[in-house]
């Protein structure tokens, strides 16, 4: 059986004769990204808000083209932008509830009072929402497949896994950077689209540029190494710009 | 040694004055109670002590340090009970405190400790949101203390307590705590009884301060009138 806590707090004679506080020693910045993101993925587990929805969203998407469009099977650029607009907009889904639960219920201010690395929360967030986002992608891309995809998707799985991470990359350190601007605003349902998509766009073109010679019939193609880089350096830039802005984005 | 140095605070939320020079000073150990109806800024100064809010003007040190620019130096001396428990609804007591243990660097041991200290070990692997509001003010007081604090801030602690409940946590927020406190309260008698220092606020501004022997219930009565 384990000690109760002490009632009454001795204060230690250094402590009493120390003219400032001592600096609290910083938990570390992985334990602290580990903490977050358990707690994060315990989180969506018991609620499930956020993956179910951008599942079935991106499902509800590829029943409506595959009645709107008339056609059993898309192939090549068409087949390209559907998958990715489709997941844009699902993603959009998660990127709105990201930071909900820690704005609503006082998570913020739990977090801003340890002495933990801001950048911590972004990193642990950005890693949920990439964690969402491979979920709806196993889900999606095979729904798609079956529903609107002309050409096998076996030989096209490989190539369009790596442009889907790359993409996936990219949305996840923006879509962290908008929903934690968003977040506090009284608009924040509008406000996270309205930041989000314009930035999201070049992760879209490079995505369907470098997925559509993946998803023509007969699976000629491979990925086009400019839009590959371009993702890359995209996600780059992101990164670098949510991690310098998001200890401001934090704070009062 | 002061715990609090206050001079000349202001803060504001839009054009509005939520707090408006306001000066005090606090020993290392005391007892502050702050007294003042609701909207006078009791909440918005705990919150700018706790380094959550900046001052937007007067200097503020807080355990020595200077407000906003050494926050970082203080985080994690500081225990705050707001009106928000700040508990996620979805986890267990058990799942909060962990959480929070693993940010302040605190030994697992403590968790169980803080549990067992507020008499939720009973229900401590329940979603908070099937709890009533005073086990979860039991958990928010546990949680608040896991790290030690030596600076408590606390808004209305004993809200939603039962008479058992308070007792229960005397130990660990109360006067025999040992630890500095800054306590918004409504209750002239309840808080005089725990004030070293009084400090009254109206619209923001501070219409009563001095020490807690030198001021009785009629005083604190006419904050609200």
């Amino acid at each position: 059986m384990s000690t109760p806590v002490p009632q009454t707090r001795p204060a230690p004679a250094a402590q009493q004769q120390a003219d400032t506080a001592a600096p609290p020693a910083q938990t570390g910045t992985l334990s602290t990204v580990a903490a977050i993101l358990r707690k994060e993925l315990l989180i969506e587990l018991r609620t499930l808000e956020s993956v179910p929805g951008m599942s079935l969203f991106a499902l509800t998407t590829f029943v409506v083209f595959h009645f709107a469009l008339n056609r059993n099977n898309v192939d090549g650029d068409l087949a390209a932008g559907i998958l990715w607009v489709t997941l844009l907009f699902a993603a959009m889904l998660g990127i709105n509830r990201l930071f909900v639960a820690d704005a609503d219920q006082g998570g913020f201010d739990g977090f801003l009072l340890a002495p933990v690395d801001r950048s911590a929360m972004l990193l642990a967030k950005a890693l949920a929402l990439l964690a969402y986002l491979v979920v709806l992608e196993v889900v999606a891309v095979p729904a798609f497949a079956l529903l609107l995809l002309g050409p096998p998707i076996g030989p096209a799985l490989p190539g369009l896994v790596g442009v889907l991470a790359l993409g996936d990359l990219g949305v996840a350190a923006i879509g962290t950077l908008v929903a934690a601007m968003a977040v506090r605003t009284r608009a924040r349902d509008l406000l996270g689209p309205l930041l989000a998509l314009p930035l999201l766009v070049p992760i879209v073109i490079g995505g369907v540029r470098a997925s559509e010679p993946l998803l023509v019939l007969g699976h000629t193609g491979t990925p086009g190494a400019r839009w590959l880089l371009l993702l890359g350096l995209y996600d780059l830039v992101f990164g670098l710009i949510a991690y310098a802005l998001f200890d401001f984005l934090l704070e009062d | 040694m002061s715990a609090l140095d206050v001079e000349g605070l202001t803060r504001r939320y839009g054009e509005r004055d939520a707090l408006s020079g306001v000066s005090l000073t606090l020993k290392q150990g005391q007892t502050l109670v702050v007294f003042g109806p609701n909207g006078a800024g009791k909440s918005t100064l705990l919150r700018v002590l706790a380094t959550l809010l900046r001052p937007h003007s007067g200097a503020v040190r807080v355990l020595g340090r200077s407000l906003p620019e050494e926050a970082w130096a203080v985080r994690g001396h500081i225990g705050l009970l707001g009106h928000e428990p700040l508990l996620y609804r979805e986890l267990s007591a058990r799942e909060n405190l962990r959480f929070h243990a693993r940010l302040h660097g605190v030994a697992a041991e403590r968790i169980e400790q803080g549990l067992e200290s507020v008499a939720m070990s009973n229900r401590a692997d329940e979603p908070l949101r099937t709890l009533s509001r005073g086990m979860v003010q039991r958990v928010a007081i546990a949680r608040a203390v896991l790290h030690d604090p030596e600076l408590l801030l606390l808004d209305e602690p004993y809200a939603n307590l039962d008479p058992a409940a308070v007792g229960l946590v005397r130990g660990l927020i109360g006067a025999d705590s040992g630890r500095t406190r800054v306590i918004c309260s409504h209750d002239p008698g309840g808080g005089l009884a725990e004030a070293d220092v009084v400090l009254g606020l109206r619209a923001g501004r501070q219409a009563l301060l001095g020490p807690a022997a030198d001021i009785d219930s009629q005083k604190i009565a006419g904050l609200y009138a």
